[in-house]
């Protein structure tokens, strides 16, 4: 992976962050506290700003960068979150990882998302997102990034008449349900945002 | 009495007002004799908590006996998790993040602090307030 598309990669999650900033925000104002949009942009804008150094680290400590820059900047629970997962992705994963690794690794740090926000898949967050895009990369297949991109968009879609039982969302208890999580937003965008970059090389 | 010699305490809310008004509360009940550090709000100065300025507060309020950290919210949890973790290692083992309720548990754990009892009695204490 060389540094241009690394560039790439960041711009792309930067871009579908901001743009979705309102969105994201209003999802957090239904069923949070309404910071999740502006915390995500913080966050992500601190990434780009940093792009040139952290696209010249070899992958890992390249991730390792986006975690730290995430966890400082972020401000509310997603930062640790976001920033968990880059950094046990780059914990997890050789510097030029086949498709297979990459799963693996993947796999490796959700589990440290997991343990970060003691909660699991089917409570309402990212991890509802996370857990089934990484068991479909772990499948593999053809059309592999076209697939992931699919999966993301439909578990977020699949959080809204879950009820929350993790975070700010679960003080809400049966009125949460209804609404799209917006952690699961947030990592549905990603995923896609990675899955269009990988897709145009 | 030092202050240094009791275990410190330290107050992490989304906001900084909340942070610093709960900080006077105990500074009422304890004076000077336990180290205090209150911190509140993100990077840019709105509501939500912040990593680094969190480690900041635990370096304020070190003590060798240890710190007990309140938090207010979920994400205040989350973060103050993270900051123990990115502490020197050697300290780590001695600050404890307490399960009560904000503004009580950090003048009930100043409380039991000020006498000089050790950082498990202090968080028990804190934690007390949660009806067990």
């Amino acid at each position: 992976m060389d540094d241009a598309f690394k560039r790439r990669l960041i711009l792309a999650m930067t871009e579908t962050i901001v743009s979705h900033a309102e969105e994201l925000t209003s999802l957090d104002q239904a069923i949070g506290d309404g910071d999740h949009g502006l915390n995500m942009k913080r966050g992500f804008e601190a990434v780009l700003a940093d792009a040139d150094n952290i696209a010249a680290k070899p992958l890992p400590d390249g991730l390792k960068a986006v975690g730290m820059a995430l966890v400082m900047k972020v401000g509310g629970a997603s930062g640790p979150l976001y920033g968990t997962l880059a950094m046990g992705l780059g914990k997890a994963l050789p510097p030029d990882p086949t498709a297979a690794e990459a799963a693996a690794a993947l796999g490796r740090a959700i589990d440290e998302v997991k343990a970060r926000g003691k909660s699991d898949a089917g409570q309402k967050t990212m991890l509802d997102v996370l857990v089934p895009v990484q068991a479909a990369f772990a499948t593999g297949g053809a059309d592999l990034t076209d697939r992931l991109a699919t999966v993301a968009r439909e578990a977020a879609d699949a959080t809204v008449p879950m009820k929350a039982i993790r975070g700010r969302a679960s003080f809400l208890g049966e009125r949460s349900i209804g609404h799209m999580d917006p952690g699961a937003r947030s990592a549905s965008l990603l995923v896609q945002a990675v899955c269009n970059v990988f897709n145009e090389a | 009495m030092d202050q240094r010699n009791n275990v410190g305490i330290v107050i992490v809310s989304h906001s900084a007002k909340v942070a610093e008004g709960a900080a006077d509360m105990v500074r009422q009940m304890v004076g000077d004799r336990v180290p205090l550090a209150a911190v509140g709000g993100n990077a840019d100065g709105g509501l939500g908590t912040d990593v680094g300025a969190i480690m900041g507060a635990i370096d304020r309020a070190w003590s060798e006996a240890g710190v007990a950290i309140l938090v207010d919210l979920g994400g205040a949890e989350t973060n103050s998790e993270m900051a123990v973790e990115m502490m020197p290692e050697a300290r780590r083992e001695r600050i404890v993040i307490c399960n009560a309720p904000l503004v009580e548990g950090a003048v009930m754990a100043a409380a039991e602090a000020s006498g000089g009892s050790p950082l498990d009695v202090v968080r028990a204490t804190a934690e007390e307030l949660m009806g067990g």
